[in-house]
């Protein structure tokens, strides 16, 4: 594979790979492993919702806690989530055992999952409701709502666009450390990947790697459709939409 | 997944009783491994920031034409906004087998993939900086005679600093972090040992590994951090 002629070859090898149909049926192939590493990120993304969601609103509506929720993005960029599933796989509890429809090593998988998913939708939440105009704010309370009314009626809808940028931000992180569980022998179309490269059959490797980077962009391609459906709050166009992509700035992994 | 092991010599025979590190005590820190294998976590961590530093040349030497031409061309700026997404979308473990056929089993493959979002996150930030620069400072500058370029080096980059700083240290961090899954081409730096440690079940090791890695992210973002104070001192004593 150092030589011109060898890589033409791998180009031709991963096009074989891909196009021979008993790579991706059966167990522990592409379509099995590609249900798997869905069903993670599916998985792991609402519990994400659940739990982070409901308390970066508040916070974001009371005002407090705002130092935590936008260094906690920080934070998690800092953190390798190679290293956070390994301590995972490590430990007596989770540790690497199979878990139900979520493969070997699959809780641990799930706990990462989570982990990482929670900083960009807490950060985007809470500045979300956070950064709604003083003023609207204020002539809501003049308008004599209540507290929740406030926030069910005002702040909820107008933050609902950067609450959506969290969500997909989010998701394209699930997707990318659910393919890194491979590293720790976890779920996922990343163990074939890792299979491949560890046993010197590149094709393989590559060949899954063309799957894992498509079907993120479909997923991307299919968040950013759902989010211009959902975002039906009619306004004029501003020069900064496009900073509205994330306040929590990209988290890579 | 021998071959990812190449880098990492085998465990060491255990010489003087068990230690904090032997498979019967497993312990998650050991000062004793730390002392024993320091050569092996001196060449990881030196591997590792020279992965990083050099993706993040790499990230920074294209990004910077491609911000100018962007800002020259506002279609361009679109295409180049979308690229650079769809490239940020695609996994760290998908990225690097898909630039292999390329570069090989080599650190460039590393290099060049983490080089690559460094760039989708420098691009972005470097267009949010010079948007910062106050027009009528521009204006100025060009009634006063500054021409193009000595008014882009000499006003505008110096004012777009803080933002553009703000873009490499979020870029500096998360490649850090990534560096590790480049032990899947067995250059992964502090990787290298973390999957070592995971596939020995070696808890000292892959511990030692993270925590490097998560103190190198620090030290550099220190060091961004003074950089910029160093470059900016008409911004001190004002709030951020």
């Amino acid at each position: 594979m150092d030589e011109g002629a060898a890589d033409v070859n791998l180009f031709q090898l991963t096009w074989e790979y891909l196009t021979t149909g008993s790579n991706w049926t059966g167990n522990g192939g592409l379509l099995d492993r590609l249900g798997e590493q869905l069903l993670l990120t599916v998985t792991a993304l609402l519990v994400a919702m659940v739990v982070g969601l409901p308390i970066a609103l508040w916070l974001g509506h009371i005002g407090k806690g705002g130092f935590l929720a936008i260094n906690i993005s920080n934070i998690g960029r800092a953190i390798p989530t190679f290293a956070l599933l390994a301590v995972l796989v490590t430990a007596d509890w989770p540790g690497s055992g199979e878990f139900g429809p979520y493969g070997r090593a699959g809780l641990a998988t799930l706990i990462a999952l989570v982990l990482f998913a929670l900083p960009p939708l807490i950060t985007n939440a809470y500045v979300a409701v956070r950064e709604v105009p003083d003023d609207i704010k204020e002539a809501a309370i003049g308008m004599g709502m209540s507290g929740s009314q406030r926030f069910w009626r005002v702040e909820l809808p107008l933050a609902m666009p950067l609450v959506m940028s969290g969500i997909r931000l989010a998701l394209v992180q699930v997707w990318a450390t659910a393919t890194i569980a491979a590293l720790v022998a976890g779920p996922g179309v990343g163990r074939i990947i890792v299979d491949g490269f560890a046993r010197n059959l590149y094709s393989q490797g590559i060949a899954a790697a063309v799957v894992v980077a498509l079907a993120a962009l479909v997923l991307e391609i299919g968040a950013a459709t759902a989010q211009r459906a959902v975002d039906r709050v009619p306004r004029e166009p501003r020069r900064t939409e496009r900073r509205a992509l994330s306040a929590a700035g990209p988290t890579l992994s | 997944m021998t071959l990812l092991v190449g880098a990492v010599p085998g465990a060491a025979p255990e010489t003087d009783g068990p230690s904090c590190y032997s498979a019967l005590v497993n312990e998650w820190w050991c000062a004793q491994y730390v002392q024993d294998r320091q050569d092996e976590i001196v060449d990881a961590t030196v591997q590792h920031l020279g992965i990083t530093v050099a993706a993040l040349l790499f990230g920074v030497v294209i990004a910077f034409p491609l911000a100018l031409l962007a800002r020259r061309l506002p279609r361009l700026e679109s295409t180049i906004l979308g690229v650079s997404t769809g490239i940020y979308t695609i996994p760290s473990l998908a990225l690097l087998p898909l630039m292999v056929p390329f570069t090989g089993l080599t650190a460039t493959t590393v290099v060049i993939g983490l080089g690559l979002y460094a760039l989708t996150v420098l691009v972005r930030a470097m267009l949010d900086a010079f948007r910062s620069v106050p027009d009528d400072v521009v204006e100025s500058a060009t009634g006063l005679g500054y021409a193009p370029t000595r008014l882009l080096f000499k006003i505008e980059l110096p004012l777009a600093l803080p933002v553009l700083m703000a873009g490499l240290r979020v870029a500096t961090v998360s490649t850090v972090a990534l560096v590790t899954v480049g032990t899947l081409v067995a250059y992964g730096g502090l990787g290298n040992l973390i999957s070592h440690g995971v596939q020995r079940d070696f808890r000292a090791e892959l511990v030692t590994a993270g925590v490097l890695c998560v103190l190198l992210a620090l030290l550099l973002d220190v060091l961004l951090v003074a950089l910029q104070w160093l470059l900016t001192p008409w911004t001190r004593g004002l709030p951020t």
